[in-house]
């Protein structure tokens, strides 16, 4: 009895110190089924190409109906995706893809993972490739014919690139 | 004891006598004039139809899927646990319907094995559960904006606790095998915009929780079921729902919802990132905006909860901020838990403005909104933490105080 418990008690010890055996192997193609990270270098970036002006044609079918024409969204509705290039240390600022966002591959993974917002993950790498390209270009970005591809689109210097800083909290110092 | 025998073969004699004539519902109640105790079981309780409080929705586009409800707080008992039918929710892109038969959470990026594994093994791990806050990083920002809520539910109503219960995520890592040069994790929800959120890798394996559990049972859909990830006292968007997928890497993703937004534009026009934990924070939940209350005895109640830690002290001022004396907390307090607090006040019928300000355990001081506003400005948004102060008028009607533009 003793002993039994001992060897239970040299088993949980053993357990407690190694993996608890759960979970199976993934496979590679599960991985690469699954893995949609996109990084600001380009890692996870997948082939295909596009310009604006096809763009601007998947724009047209499958986004103008919520974000209006040239992306200027609907107040109150759906969020623009131009403008407030500048507004970011105004009274008023307006935080768009142009003006706020730092990475254009964000823009990328940001319709990849999302839109469009009632139908997603159904556009294939090169819709997704030239409808970042359009909205780039409507803030002036890119290049209307400007080739947004793997290589591309991490070389695009978005306005607020250099925007952002770590939290500086806690910043206020309450009297009492 | 012989009495529950009784009821328990009278239950019996009940049950086998509705199995035998194969109808649901309170047999014999024909016969007597009042329901029978019987009668009101129910396999899966509801409160009393009587009792009316609801969260309080609100859409955030044209689309719906986009938006949050508000608890009502002050409706509620405050203590450490909100009904998981009245916690608040914040979604991006709806609440998907997963089924934890099929659904799985892949591990894999700088890891010696990636695994896949089902809701059962995850549940087949050495449990832990803790009670904490969740708060989304956007409660309160009417008022930092100058246009101050109406009640406390729609002010703080983005704030709940619950009781959690799971696996700390650095075991389930361990599994895995996290290679050294592994600096942050990647999580990913299911739901339909793949909300992914970079959490840095000393929270993984410090008190972060891979959860199952609310409240002693499943997840609510809208809290994530089957799986979420629990970071006790980060803001709400980083306990990733309905999550998928855990991608270990050497960097942040710098996702949508860490850049675009959950930043904080400052007044020279720079954001700050990766502002992970929510600051301490108070409010009174009674008498708050939209009671009315009549003169006498009143017992001041409210919520008091830190990222931090612990709270350590809750000061209650009942004439706009001359004097201020010490609340009683409830025992015992919780670190990065909502803390209950009251104080006694006989109420003289004079206008009045109360209020309440909370330090937690680190020394960290609740600031006034001036005091905020004087380093931040009026358009960080996130993260706004300042004391909220109600009015209470003559005739007994509570609102809130208005801000001077
Ligand atoms: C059914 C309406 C709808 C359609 C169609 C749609 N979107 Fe959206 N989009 C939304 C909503 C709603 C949001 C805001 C989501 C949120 O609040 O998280 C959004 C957000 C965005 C954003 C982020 C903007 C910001 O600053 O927050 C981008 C970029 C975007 N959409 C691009 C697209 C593109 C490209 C398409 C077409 C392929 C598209 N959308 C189609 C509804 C739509």
């Amino acid at each position: 009895m003793s002993r039994f418990l001992l060897s239970c008690l040299a088993l949980a010890t053993l357990l407690n110190a190694q993996p608890h055996g759960l979970g199976r192997p993934a496979t590679p193609e599960e991985v690469r089924a699954m893995d949609i990270t996109i990084l600001p270098d380009g890692t996870g970036l997948p082939a295909g190409k596009g310009t604006a002006v096809q763009g601007e044609v998947v724009f047209k079918s499958r986004c103008v109906v919520c974000h209006n024409e040239g992306g200027q969204g609907r107040p109150g509705a759906y969020p623009a995706l131009v403008g407030g290039i500048g507004s970011l240390a105004t009274a008023k600022p307006k935080k768009t893809v142009g003006s706020y966002w730092p990475y254009a591959t964000t823009v990328f993974d940001h319709i990849n993972r999302a839109m469009p917002f009632n139908t997603p993950h159904i556009l294939p790498p090169n819709d997704v490739y030239a409808v970042t390209a359009y909205i780039l270009f409507l803030n002036g970005i890119v290049q209307r014919n400007e080739e947004m591809n793997a290589q591309t689109l991490p070389k695009v210097v978005m306005p607020n690139r250099d925007g952002f800083v770590p939290d500086s909290r806690p910043d206020i110092k309450a009297k009492r | 004891m012989a009495k529950s025998r009784r009821q328990f073969l009278a239950a019996s004699a009940g049950a086998a006598a509705l199995t035998s004539c194969g109808k649901p519902g309170g047999a014999p109640a024909a016969a007597a004039p009042e329901a029978s105790p019987a009668a009101n079981m129910r396999p899966y309780g509801e409160r009393s139809p009587l009792e009316k409080p609801l969260r309080a929705i609100r859409d955030l586009s044209a689309s719906s899927g986009t938006g949050s409800s508000r608890t009502p707080l002050g409706d509620l008992f405050p203590g450490w646990i909100t009904p998981s039918s009245l916690h608040f929710e914040r979604h991006h892109a709806g609440v998907p319907a997963l089924d934890p038969a099929t659904h799985t959470l892949l591990v894999h990026g700088l890891v010696e094995t990636p695994l896949v594994f089902t809701i059962d093994d995850i549940r087949r791990f050495p449990a832990v559960s803790r009670i904490c806050f969740l708060e989304c990083g956007g409660n309160n920002i009417g008022d930092q904006r100058g246009v101050p809520t109406p009640d406390v539910q729609q002010s703080h109503g983005l704030v709940s606790g619950a009781e959690w219960t799971g696996v700390p995520l650095r075991v389930l890592l361990q599994e895995s095998g996290v290679k050294p040069e592994a600096k942050w994790v990647i999580a990913e929800g299911a739901d339909n915009c793949r909300l992914a959120r970079s959490i840095p890798m000393e929270k993984v394996m410090s008190d972060a929780l891979l959860v199952y559990g609310q409240n002693g049972e499943a997840l609510r859909p809208e809290q994530g079921y089957p799986l979420r990830l629990i970071l006790p006292g980060f803001e709400g968007n980083m306990n990733v729902k309905w999550l998928r997928r855990l991608n270990v890497l050497d960097q942040p993703a710098m996702s949508s919802k860490e850049t675009a937004y959950y930043t904080e534009l400052r007044r020279d026009g720079k954001a700050e990132m990766f502002t992970f934990v929510m600051e301490a924070r108070s409010v009174i939940t009674r008498p708050s905006g939209g009671q009315k209350l009549k003169p006498g005895f009143h017992e001041i109640v409210g919520l008091a909860w830190s990222g931090r830690g612990k709270i350590e002290k809750v000061e209650v001022s009942l004439n706009g901020g001359q004097t201020w004396a010490v609340a009683t907390l409830r025992e015992p307090v919780l670190s990065q838990a909502l803390t209950a607090f009251r104080l006694p006040w006989i109420w003289d019928g004079q206008e009045t403005v109360i209020q309440c300000r909370c330090t937690d355990e680190t020394g960290y001081l609740q600031p006034t909104r001036e005091e905020l506003v004087a380093v931040r400005g009026l358009n960080s948004g996130y993260h706004y933490n300042a004391i909220k102060p109600w009015k209470v008028h003559a005739n007994g009607e509570v609102t809130h105080v208005s801000i001077p533009a």
